[in-house]
């Protein structure tokens, strides 16, 4: 009944905004959909920042249209197909429960080109995209178990798919690189933006013990309870410091601008065509905001091993890995291929729970 | 081991805060026999503009009073529509939920990514000092013993007043009370902005000291919550306090349970309060006496003064 209500008037909200973008027919329309607002000051934010990317460097040739808080699942085809209709010819859909609703309309619209966030399925008028975020996961936990004084982090998870497992693992692989004893404690919140619902995961892990709290939702609610009680914790999607100055450790930065500048000069070149993109520090899609509320020594070794993730010299998931029945998967030496890590849906050894299914 | 207790017992009051506020409200609004779907709505709009107060002045004061002045306006247009006009308080209440969802989502527009000082949590030297039971009795926020005041007033004033019984009798009996000369509109419109006050107090709650930021529908369905806890206490205040400690509990005993690391699915969680409902509506429709006693007879039913 409730989503009935939302679906509603998101679709106001969505037929509004496009009635505002029909002014000028000749520029190329480029059509975002957001899982939350984009004054979340995390993911949706940081893909709203890439829109004004476009508009500042291709405003003369295009104009962009968002349609926000698009709940993720079937309803979401309608949104995407509001804009294919209203003449979007390229439309980026930013969350992982969109892959479906995304195929769907990609067919009902072949003309129109479709850019997937987080997916893994393609066509050929469907591109996906994604951030090696575990790189700047790992380096959080190079951070949390230097600077654990109770060797307990708490982890506020959103959904269990591969994205947020091979975060969790990248983290705890970085944590266990530096302190072998630092102690896992993972939360589902079972959304990706739910502010009083991520405060809450945040305080219970910080009654467990957690003196550390790094999160996979959107919002800045965790940071803001962690402040409350003095814990510290890492920012997430976007630079979130302004919000707790004494708490934010780092934040990993999702810098998706040059990436859907790129793409919509292909667009306009004629020269755009299906794949999967997969950047991360190297290409500057990831990027760690700067290293607060921390010795000097610890944001020395992790803006050196973040160096070495961007240069290619070291990569998080090198083996040996374990998982937690102990069996080798990827071994001594060797580097986790993507394909391998686009699929993780497994903890590593040293990770005291199971994966919900 | 205690002070994970003592955390959780913490942390659980503050998720309760919010539907004791809305629940109280309700309670009365109910007992005078009127029947608000709106919570869920009226909460929003006092989520949305204590924040917007606080944004503007600073002052967390005049942001709780907002809250609780922007969910008595809400109210005020459901007590006109039912009480005046008369129309169907269940339709209207429905209605005013979704209008309560689309007017905070819009007004809160430009105070998405906001934040503002949160409301602190209190400390007396010595008394919240004191050892286990300092901090459960003496280190919350001030607004959780201003909810807590308020459900003790609210006993009061329904068990040991006048004008507690007086509305107990315009919700039992609207015609009786009516023809002994009570003004029945006036006292189901004095009720309905209680219960819209007390709403809008649990938004403000929400975005003031839960979680100091304003996001579009927070409320989260606490609103729908605080609907069954009335009906889960069966009108009793002292119920009230119980119901939402027990449905504010489950919530984040369901949390510490995944961090614990012994995962419960979410979603049997999330059913609880309601089952809990069903089963108590279940028990009170089998003992006629008890519905005598506490259900308002007159609940949901308009009234019109001259027939």
């Amino acid at each position: 009944m409730k989503k009935f209500f939302r679906l509603t008037a998101m679709a106001f909200a969505g037929a509004l905004l496009i009635a505002s973008g029909a002014a000028s027919a000749e520029k190329l329309k480029v059509g975002f959909i957001y899982i939350g607002p984009p004054g979340d000051f995390g993911w949706t934010y940081a893909h709203d920042q890439g829109r004004m990317q476009i508009e500042k460097e291709l405003g003369d040739h295009v104009e962009t249209t968002f349609v926000e808080n698009v709940p993720e699942g079937p309803d979401a085809e309608r949104a995407i197909a509001k804009l294919a209709e209203t003449g979007h010819e390229l439309i980026f859909t930013t969350s992982f429960g969109y892959m479906e609703p995304t195929l769907k309309a990609a067919k009902r619209f072949p003309n129109v080109k479709f850019e997937h966030a987080t997916g893994y399925k393609q066509a050929d008028n469907v591109a996906t995209y994604n951030a090696k975020f575990y790189e700047g996961r790992y380096v959080q936990g190079i951070i949390a178990g230097k600077m654990s004084k109770t060797n307990t982090v708490g982890y506020i998870a959103s959904f269990p798919i591969p994205e947020v497992i091979m975060g969790i693992n990248a983290f705890l692989l970085g944590a266990h690189s530096v302190n072998p004893d630092i102690k896992l404690k993972i939360v589902w919140a079972y959304t990706w933006f739910d502010p009083p619902k991520e405060a809450d995961a945040a305080k219970v892990l910080m009654d467990q013990g957690a003196d550390i709290i790094t999160q996979h939702t959107d919002s800045t609610a965790a940071l803001q309870a962690a402040a409350e009680r003095g814990v510290l914790a890492f920012g997430q999607a976007s630079d979130m410091i302004q919000f707790a100055p004494d708490t934010q450790l780092t934040s990993i930065i999702d810098e998706w601008g040059p990436y859907y500048v790129e793409r919509t000069q292909a667009v306009l070149d004629g020269t755009w065509t299906s794949g999967d993109t997969w950047h991360g520090m190297s290409d500057g899609l990831v990027v760690m905001a700067p290293y607060t509320n921390m010795p000097d020594d610890v944001a020395t070794l992790a803006a050196e091993t973040a160096e070495s993730i961007r240069t290619g010299a070291f990569h998080p998931f090198t083996g040996p890995i374990y998982n937690q029945a102990g069996e080798l998967v990827v071994s001594d030496g060797e580097v986790a291929d993507d394909g391998m890590l686009a699929g993780m849906m497994f903890y590593v050894k040293g990770i005291d729970d199971e994966v919900p299914n | 081991m205690t002070e994970l207790i003592i955390a959780s017992i913490m942390t659980i009051m503050t998720a309760a805060t919010p539907l004791i506020f809305a629940a109280t409200g309700e309670l009365i609004c109910e007992k005078s026999g009127v029947l608000n779907l709106g919570v869920e709505g009226m909460m929003l709009i006092g989520a949305v503009f204590g924040f917007a107060a606080v944004t503007v002045t600073g002052a967390p004061v005049l942001g709780v009073f907002a809250g609780a002045l922007a969910g008595i306006f809400a109210s005020l247009i459901f007590g006109f529509l039912t009480l005046s006009l008369l129309s169907n308080q269940v339709a209207t209440g429905l209605a005013l939920t979704i209008f309560g969802t689309g007017l905070s989502a819009l007004f809160g527009l430009e105070y998405v990514g906001k934040t503002i000082e949160q409301i602190e949590p209190i400390h007396i030297p010595l008394l919240t000092d004191l050892p286990i039971v300092g901090r459960i009795l003496f280190g919350h926020d001030p607004l959780i013993y201003l909810a807590i005041a308020i459900l003790g007033l609210t006993a009061w004033f329904l068990r040991r007043t006048r004008a507690g019984m007086v509305l107990r009798a315009v919700g039992d009996s609207d015609y009786s009370a009516h023809a002994i000369g009570y003004p029945v509109i006036a006292i189901r419109y004095a009720a309905v902005a209680f219960g819209g006050a007390m709403a809008g107090l649990g938004g403000a709650y929400l975005s003031l000291a839960y979680t100091p930021l304003w996001a579009e529908n927070m409320s989260a369905g606490r609103g729908w919550i605080a609907l069954a806890l009335v009906v889960f206490a069966s009108w009793r205040p002292s119920r009230v306090l119980l119901g939402a400690m027990l449905f504010g509990g489950i919530t984040i005993l369901q949390l510490n349970a995944q961090a614990a690391g012994f995962g419960i699915p979410a979603s049997y969680m999330s059913m609880l309060p309601y089952i809990a409902t069903i089963v108590v509506l279940v028990l009170i429709s089998r003992d006629s006496t008890r519905i005598r006693l506490n259900a308002p007879a007159c609940l949901g039913r308009a009234f019109r003064a001259e027939r």
